[in-house]
């Protein structure tokens, strides 16, 4: 069974590293993010689209590759998985952020509410004061994240809607599209 | 008494407080979900969910620990070689502990910058402990390890549990090495993460904890060494020919290939199966015995930990593990209800049930029972079972109203943890945490007075024949 997890692992390694083939480089972040379903593995799929810079610039492959570390980082020390879940792994008392990036409720709620004009501007200016722009009696608390930070954490997000997640979570790409 | 055998006594002293811990945080844990502006921006659900499990994996480790040197020196005829390193690590471990809990308490969490790694949260679940806590965890294990390898080569004796158990400590030791590292790629994160949560969990601490219960079914009921060795032998071999790729239930969703979702979910199906032999093992050997025992608090509790691990750890894994259902039941509550039920059947019963059974030969008293404990016993388990009950409620109105109506958006989220269901079960959890609570203080009043009026009256009762 060990040899067999060994090669397993070597394989599963190998296609989940940033550019392998289930998850692409970091500077995909440069690119338009969708999630659609495929009709040939009947589930649903990220879709890289056209070039869509964030925060209004295109990062080469190194400055993408930094800004994902300090996303970590940022992410590690705050200890959002012990209230997040990513890739549905980590504590239940917020929200998944998988495809958080995709999130409909971006442009339908925190937009207007923090007077952005886009979605990158919307969670920057969210994840800065979450205390401020309350939306449900579950708020997140106020993290002290500089602005560097939660910019770092924002590219990080949008990296992560990217990666084939076999499909899960199922149904957001049709609720995405509804909305 | 070994020398040995009293730090196993302070194990337990130091493993039953931290379970005490482990409930408050868990109960303030279950009251954000009832009134969401408790303590907001001063101390937030996630650090008192950091202290809940983290606790939860200290408590049990030390109990574990704890009921190695309680019956190694037994099984090898004399004392554990270094113990005084292992007397001095018990004190470095506990100060550790209780310098983690402060920092998590005060100052909760760092800039971004490895400082904060190193001395103040980690931010991974189970793992948060920052590093220089986690090389305390090490360097404990790592004496743990010595003492039972050296104690077993200086006595030039060797058992078929002892062997079991020294084969299972090295990758023990080796696997909490995955706590250190911080990597950018989040598939690989979890990836690694899992190696450790699940191979401890699912794989070693099994191991470990089989090894345990075979020591104690020799003690408690006299069951000969030929058979609970031929069980271990038979579990080991189940829990390695399952458990190991039963990992892949965890690659599903992380970005590894698909080709997870047919490996996990097949062998995640057969991972009950060294849970049902131990229900086996423990119904047979009661069969044998008539049920009849002299510590009955101890014997109990084992039948606990083997229908608890059974259910909580066996079923409710399998109801959840086949990929067609972990789709909608992966990252909701449901989880939270297996995770409940399989770490409180699985290893919580079979520590009380080990520290029982030290206590009837500390006190030696031959007549080894309580009311208390049956409070305990009854009160324990019917509040686990009540949150298990209540967690699953609110975890399958998730599955239902966020992942397969809603996707999983933040509205299809907010939705589920409204609906009337999930709330009443927030509430069902709450109330049963409190019934928990109490078994606790059952428990404890109980392994602070048990044996000792019977050892005095038992002259007194004498006399007259």
């Amino acid at each position: 069974m060990l040899v067999v997890l060994a090669f397993l692992t070597i394989d599963s390694l190998d296609a989940s590293r940033a550019g392998g083939r289930q998850v692409p480089d970091y500077d995909v972040i440069n690119q338009h993010i969708g999630y659609t379903y495929d009709w040939s593995r009947r589930l649903e799929v990220p879709v890289i689209g056209p070039a869509e810079p964030l925060f209004g610039r295109t990062y080469s492959l190194q400055e993408a590759s930094g800004l994902m570390s300090f996303g970590k980082l940022v992410i590690q020390s705050r200890a959002c998985m012990d209230c997040h879940t990513f890739f549905g792994n980590g504590a239940y008392y917020g929200p998944d952020l998988t495809k958080a990036w995709l999130d409909p409720a971006w442009s339908q709620i925190w937009m207007p509410m923090t007077g952005s004009s886009t979605r990158e501007a919307a969670m920057v200016a969210f994840l800065m004061h979450p205390d401020q722009y309350p939306t449900w009696t579950r708020r997140m608390p106020n993290l002290h994240l500089t602005r560097a930070e939660a910019q770092a954490v924002v590219a990080y997000l949008k990296w992560m809607s990217a990666i084939d997640t076999n499909g899960f979570p199922a149904h957001f790409g049709r609720i995405q599209a509804q909305n | 008494m070994y020398r040995s055998q009293k730090l196993a006594l302070r194990y337990f002293i130091a493993a039953i407080t931290l379970f005490g811990v482990m409930i408050a945080a868990g109960l303030l844990s279950a009251l954000y979900y009832i009134d969401p502006a408790l303590l907001y921006n001063v101390f937030d659900f996630q650090m008192a969910k950091i202290l809940h499990i983290d606790t939860l994996i200290i408590w049990l480790l030390m109990g574990f620990i704890g009921a190695v040197y309680w019956f190694l020196p037994k099984e090898l005829g004399r004392e554990v070689v270094g113990i005084w390193v292992a007397e001095l690590l018990f004190y470095v471990f506990c100060s550790a502990v209780a310098v983690v809990a402060v920092v998590f308490v005060v100052v909760q969490y760092g800039g971004s910058n490895e400082f904060s790694m190193w001395f103040i949260n980690q931010g991974r679940k189970y793992v948060e402990a920052p590093r220089w806590a986690a090389v305390g965890v090490v360097a404990v294990v790592l004496t743990f390890v010595f003492n039972v390898t050296a104690t077993a080569w200086q006595a030039r004796r060797i058992t078929g549990v002892l062997g079991v158990l020294i084969l299972d400590l090295v990758p023990l030791a080796v696997l909490y090495l995955d706590a250190f590292p911080k990597i950018t790629n989040m598939s690989h994160d979890l990836y690694w993460w899992w190696w450790l949560v699940h191979m401890w969990v699912e794989a070693t601490w099994e191991v470990l904890i089989g090894c345990l219960m075979a020591w104690s079914l020799m003690e408690l009921m006299g069951t000969s060494r030929r058979i609970v060795e031929t069980w271990l032998y038979i579990e080991v071999m189940l829990v390695l020919g399952t458990g190991i790729l039963g990992l892949g239930h965890h690659y599903f969703w992380i970005g590894t290939p698909q080709y997870w979702l047919s490996i996990g979910g097949f062998f995640s199906a057969l991972e009950p199966l060294p849970l049902l032999g131990m229900v086996v093992h423990a119904v047979y050997d009661a069969g044998t015995h008539h049920m009849k025992t002299t510590n009955r608090p101890a014997f109990y509790w084992v039948l606990a930990e083997a229908f608890g691990n059974f259910i909580g750890a066996g079923v409710f894994g399998f109801m959840m593990t086949l990929p067609q259902i972990n789709l909608y039941s992966h990252g909701t509550q449901w989880t939270v209800s297996h995770g409940h039920f399989a770490f409180w059947g699985a290893y919580a019963c079979g520590v009380i049930a080990i520290m029982y059974l030290v206590l009837q030969r500390t006190r030696s008293a031959e007549h080894f029972d309580s009311r208390a404990w049956k409070w305990g016993f009854g009160l324990l388990n019917l509040g686990l079972v009540g949150m298990v009950g209540g967690l699953l409620i609110a975890g399958i109105t998730q599955a239902i109203y966020e992942r397969a109506e809603g996707g999983s958006t933040l509205q299809a989220f907010v939705a589920a943890s409204e609906h009337p269901w999930f709330r009443s079960a927030m509430y069902a959890r709450f109330i049963f945490g409190i019934v928990f609570a109490l078994g606790y203080f059952a428990l404890v009043y109980d392994l602070l007075a048990i044996g000792r009026r019977a050892a005095v009256a038992a002259p007194t009762q004498a006399a007259p024949a």
